[in-house]
């Protein structure tokens, strides 16, 4: 790459002129950034503007770009150049406009103003291009594991999509759960009706595909590599193996009924004639339609047990409500009262959702099903059939019903692998000595399912759970926010659906997956940092093979070799530097982000002396939402602090201690980091990216202390993108606090 | 306009809303040209309106931003703004879509500085608020606006305050002059994402929406929590101002009813035990809530969700599906009705009632050519190879979680199309 060579932008507008010195800030880019090039402009984001930037990079060999000018997140289109680094001095909402109009502030808004530009020049400065790895190869294949509906749908999808599919099951057919029903709802409106079982055309359809290798009797054995490029061994029953070469990985593993066993006070396990939903629809299905107990005999009255053994937090019940069940059980209703019995459901809540649900409850009323709100307490043995004791809790008593059947609605189980942070909890509190979780995690590890994926990452076999077993997934804006970046899974695995919500499922995890493949192909980042081209990489010779790095990557990305050095995937990366914060030997870079380029910014601040009664706090902002927070508290006029410097981080988690280290030293009086909600409700789109911060956080008192400083000049906080109002008066108390508790004594 | 380059390779997505902005940019890093339309200045659609999303009670404009960020970067994406498709004719790809482009009178040297906003006086219901707040002739949608660029009304592009924004933008972004004007688009493949407007709740006849001030949707108790919004975050009663304390939240207002919306609107229930811990967390003990339901309807992972809110002394649940409100003193209003659970009558008096009302369909008529198929609930539904595909709450009363998902799926459906096309044609 030819010599670095900074051109430095001011734009006058939008009041920028009118409240700063310019010029000033043209010659602090000159003397202090060594920008070859400075220049101001009263309008710098029309098309003059843009040009007179983009004449320069044609003409003068610019390839760093300062644009002092409005926030990043602003005219971000017009301020967007190929092929050279960008770095934005936020002028307007982070200056002007967020500080009082007056001659009195006019000293310390130009400060603020100047201190910018040197911060976007010094951070250009430390910037590259990202160039590509050489990892990249476009692999145009996916793997899909499993193979009922939601695997059939994914693998017919991705082969219409012009993909190559190995579709692997581990049982002797295709089908799943959705090929024993004995029938289905329609597709379409009218849902009031029942269709036939359409499961056996599917399977002919996936056989009959010539894009897509259909392994039956067969598993996964190991799984190596990254997006683009994963190994895939499988095994058949009989020994024979296999290896695939893929893209990226579906896993559609479906579900196992609750095992109604544990239920023994609603007669589960008790009477041959108790049964649950999909033994029900398999006895119908046999029988060609028929209802008959298992001594052979006619049912002519059924009930149906709704929530059974869920939707409670009794131990050994499920906690969530499988959603499906109430319309499966209207479904199964129906066909009782087509064989000529009587039906009634006995349900808690009937949830019947969106368009087709409404329907389906109506055709069930239609049809003559009884539908009963109250509460099972026993099914038990009444002569030769069964009794139904519950409450009826619109007549609010305690009444009986008798039935030659009984249905219980139990839940669906995730049939997930086992969850990889279980083993990684139980390394940490190994090395922590923690004799008590050891005990408490090795329990768990042992009662754990076997590996479905065996992928040979340092952070284990398997995709992680989320809730209840289910695997990974974001609960609202992005259903497909893995944290193993290509692999995607779908269907009852990832929540609770019934089959047609699995098809759609299954369809969209295809897109990610077909995504991941493109991605890989040319480098680029998944969401949410999507089309970065940027990755870590790692100096050998300072790593001290201490495995923090690969242990805290929240996506699994980085695996470990022989040596304990750090193997990077950069398909499986989302760029949030997680690794880098982690890093104590500060060996982890991106080319575009690194120590270096935040170490140098908060250097570049010019600090007033001790007595000079103008203190410096160094605010490390999430790049999503805290920076965005504070981008509208300037929108909105909301004074803060003049003596705040604030530089957007990718992730609280890719602060490196160093950074605070280094702050403290060059005497800031405060340093104030502001993240994203953590715990069970995280906000953070990197996961643990917060949560790690205040770990690390919490360890900084050391360092503290070594200085001699009060703790109270460092502190994390949880906050949102709509802390428009709540983020500047956090910055203004810790102004006060500085005034209360005096100046750092470290400012030379 | 005639720079919008679309070929029958290209995907259309009708709408900017949470699913239309998932299908255009799931298909655009597929690497597929997109173009999507949105009808308002600014994308983000229902969502961008909502104070906190169930179950984790996070800020939309969280996910808002990322999705924006990701629409800047990627220049496979062709956003246009005010643009409304007026007729689909043609077949899977290969469409020609007719498009109206409202005129929106500000140009893109608009750096959203605000100086039009300020020489204006006219005041106009914000849209934005549900018209419960007003808002200058010369404005931005909201502060999470994108594109960020104001917009003028076009009630004011002809007066004096036009005159006025224009003579205050020192950047030649305010072209009184703009004109609607009509497109014609070829496309390969269309994901039609118009979402859902609120049921109009004055239809619900009984509950007296257009009576009784103190009664409310919840789209317009979501707007009261916006410390940017009508009430300055604060929870009132539009009447005197006056804090409640006794809400009744009523589910099922225009859904699950023959003579409203037949179908579940799906979202109600967790909306409104999401809107009771707003209650709890802003007034405490001081305000309690009551929800008069049919059933409660938190499926799946998020059922914890209702019991962590059933636990919440507070809050009390009636089964009931109210049958009317009539006048009480003071502003506050009476509930009747019948408690199905023991069949008791009750006559409540609540002091602010907030209508759980349905979502509706906003799939137009008249707009698709034939073999689409569009079904009683006004949902367009799932059809083979139709080259048209209703995405999120297009196709059915989908929560947040599930547009998205449903609108990737769209994506990939658009995407077979368009990659079908592309084989054919080399």
């Amino acid at each position: 790459m030819a010599d670095m060579k900074i051109g430095a932008y001011i734009c006058q507008g939008c009041g920028i002129g009118d409240r700063v010195d310019t010029a000033q800030l043209a010659s602090v880019a000159k003397r202090e950034g060594k920008a070859a090039v400075a220049r101001e402009h009263e309008f710098l984001c029309n098309a003059e503007g843009v040009k007179m930037i983009q004449d320069d990079i044609a003409n003068e060999g610019v390839n760093h770009v300062v644009i002092a000018a409005c926030s990043r997140r602003a005219k971000t289109e017009a301020f967007s150049f190929d092929g050279v680094c960008i770095s934005r001095a936020n002028l307007r909402e982070g200056v002007i406009w967020v500080r009082p109009d007056t001659d009195e502030a006019r000293e310390t808004t130009q400060e603020m103003a100047d201190d910018y530009v040197r911060m976007a020049c010094a951070e250009t400065k430390y910037q590259k291009m990202p160039e590509a790895s050489g990892e990249q190869g476009l692999t145009r294949h996916l793997l899909v594991v499993g193979g009922g509906i939601s695997g059939m749908t994914a693998a017919l999808e991705a082969a219409k999509t012009g993909y190559k599919v190995d579709l692997v099951e581990k049982t002797g057919q295709l089908g799943g759960v959705a090929g024993e029903m004995y029938k289905k709802y329609p597709d379409k409106a009218p849902y009031n009706v029942l269709a036939d079982n359409t499961t056996g055309a599917m399977v002919e359809a996936v056989n009959a595909n010539g894009n897509i290798t259909v392994h039956l009797n067969t598993s996964v054995t190991k799984t190596d590599g990254a997006p683009g490029r994963f190994t895939v061994s499988l095994a058949t029953e009989s020994g024979a193996s296999k290896d695939v070469t893929v893209g990226a990985i579906i896993q559609a593993t479906g579900f196992t009924p609750y095992d109604m066993s544990k239920l023994p006070e609603l007669g589960g396990g008790k009477s041959p004639d108790v049964m649950d939903q999909l033994a029900f629809e398999k006895m119908v299905k046999a029988n060609g339609g028929a209802i008959k107990k298992a001594d052979g005999s006619e049912a002519k009255n059924v009930v149906f047990v709704q929530c059974a053994g869920q939707r409670s937090e009794q131990p050994g019940h499920l906690p969530y409500c499988s959603g499906h069940c109430c319309m499966t059980s209207i479904k199964q209703a129906r066909y009782v009262k087509e064989a000529g019995g009587d039906a009634t459901v006995i349900f808690d809540d009937l949830r019947t959702p969106g368009a087709d649900g409404e329907d389906v409850y109506r055709g069930g009323q239609e049809a003559g099903v009884t539908f009963s709100k109250g509460k099972v307490s026993a099914v038990e043995a009444a002569g030769k059939g069964l009794k139904v004791n519950y409450n009826d809790r619109i007549l609010a008593e305690d009444t009986s019903i008798d039935a030659d059947i009984v249905v219980l609605a139990t839940g669906m189980v995730p049939n997930s692998g086992p969850n990889p942070y279980v083993k990684l909890d139980l390394e940490m509190a190994e090395k922590d000595g923690n004799a008590e979780l050891v005990e408490k995690l090795k329990a768990e590890v042992e009662k754990a399912p076997p590996s479905i994926l065996n992928l040979m990452y340092r952070q284990g076999t398997d995709v992680p759970h989320l809730k209840h077993g289910f695997t990974d997934s974001h609960f609202i804006c992005f259903p497909y926010e893995t944290r193993r970046t290509g692999i995607y899974t779908a269907g009852p695995v990832r929540r609770p659906m019934d089959a047609h919500q699995a098809i759609e499922d299954a369809t969209g995890a295809t897109l990610k997956a077909i995504q991941a493949c493109e991605n890989a192909a040319i480098g680029r980042a998944a969401h949410p940092r999507s089309g970065d081209l940027s990755f870590p990489s790692f100096r050998k010779e300072g790593c001290t093979q201490c495995k923090r790095c690969t242990v805290e990557c929240p996506f699994g990305a980085i695996n470990e070799d022989d040596k304990g050095y750090p193997q990077y995937n950069e398909a499986r990366c989302r760029r949030c530097g997680t690794c880098m914060g982690a890093c104590p030997v500060r060996v982890i870079s991106f080319e575009n982000y690194s120590v270096e380029t935040v170490g140098q910014q908060l250097k570049a601040v010019d600090m007033p002396d001790e007595f000079s009664e103008k203190p410096r706090l160094l605010v490390l902002a999430c790049e999503n939402d805290a920076y965005p927070a504070l981008d509208m508290a300037g929108m909105t006029r909301q004074e803060y602090s003049a003596y705040a410097r604030i530089i957007p981080v990718r992730c609280l988690g890719s602060v490196n201690t160093i950074w605070i280290t280094d702050a403290l030293n060059s005497g800031y009086d405060g340093v104030m980091l502001m993240g994203c909600q953590k715990g069970d409700n995280y906000q953070c789109h990197f996961v643990k990216g917060s949560e790690i911060a205040h770990i690390r956080m919490s360890k900084i008192d050391d360092t503290l202390t070594q200085l001699n400083l009060e703790k109270e000049r460092v502190q994390t906080y949880e906050v949102s993108i709509a802390d428009i109002q709540r983020i500047p008066q956090i910055i203004n108390d810790m102004e006060k606090l500085i005034g209360e508790i005096g100046m750092s004594p470290f400012k030379f | 306009m005639s720079e919008v380059i679309a070929t029958n390779q290209t995907i259309l997505v009708v709408g900017g809303g949470i699913s239309g902005l998932t299908a255009a940019l799931e298909a655009a890093e597929c690497g597929k040209q997109v173009i999507l339309l949105e009808k308002s200045p600014s994308v983000g659609g229902r969502v961008s309106q909502l104070h906190k999303y169930f179950p984790k009670l996070c800020v939309p404009s969280c996910g808002l931003e990322i999705q924006y960020r990701r629409l800047k970067a990627n220049k496979n994406v062709r956003l246009l703004t005010m643009a409304e498709v007026t007729q689909i004719s043609g077949e899977a790809g290969n469409f020609t879509v007719s498009v109206k482009v409202a005129p929106r009178y500000v140009n893109e040297n608009c750096t959203a500085c605000g100086e039009c906003e300020k020489a204006v006086s006219a005041e106009f219901d914000d849209e934005f608020n549900y018209g419960l707040k007003k808002r200058k002739g010369a404005y931005l949608v909201s502060n999470m606006a994108y594109p960020q660029r104001f917009v003028i009304d076009p009630r004011i592009a002809a007066t004096d305050d036009g005159a006025k924004a224009k003579a205050a933008c020192k950047y030649g972004a305010v072209d009184l002059e703009m004109a609607e004007q009509n497109l014609s688009l070829n496309v390969g493949a269309v994901v039609w994402a118009t979402g859902w407007k609120p049921y109009d709740a004055a239809r619900i006849q009984p509950y007296g929406y257009d009576r009784y001030d103190n009664v409310i949707t919840n789209v317009e108790f979501e707007r009261m929590l916006d410390p940017f919004g009508p009430t300055g975050g604060k929870i009132v009663r539009p009447s005197d101002g006056k804090t409640p304390q006794n809400i009744a939240f009523i589910q099922c207002a225009g859904s699950r009813d023959q003579n409203h919306l037949k179908h579940c609107s799906r979202i109600c229930c967790m909306a409104t035990l999401k809107q009771t811990t707003y209650v709890k967390e802003q007034l405490g003990d001081a305000c309690k809530s009551t929800v008069y339901y049919i059933d409660i309807r938190a499926i799946d992972r998020i059922d914890d969700f209702h019991r962590k809110v059933k636990e919440d002394t507070n809050v009390t649940f009636v089964k009931s599906k109210v049958a009317n409100i009539t006048a009480g003193s003071d502003g506050n209003v009476l509930l009747n009705g019948v408690d199905t659970e023991g069949y008791n009558r009750y006559r409540n008096e609540h002091d602010l009632v907030v209508l759980a009302t349905g979502m509706e369909s906003t799939v137009p008529a008249g707009v698709f050519p034939a073999g689409i198929n569009i079904n009683e609930h006004n949902f367009i539904e799932l059809d083979g190879d139709s080259g048209i595909y209703g995405a999120g709450c297009s196709s059915d009363a989908l929560d947040v979680n599930r547009a998205a998902q449903n609108a990737t799926a769209a994506a990939l459906r658009a995407i077979q199309v368009v990659t079908r096309v592309a084989g054919q044609e080399g």
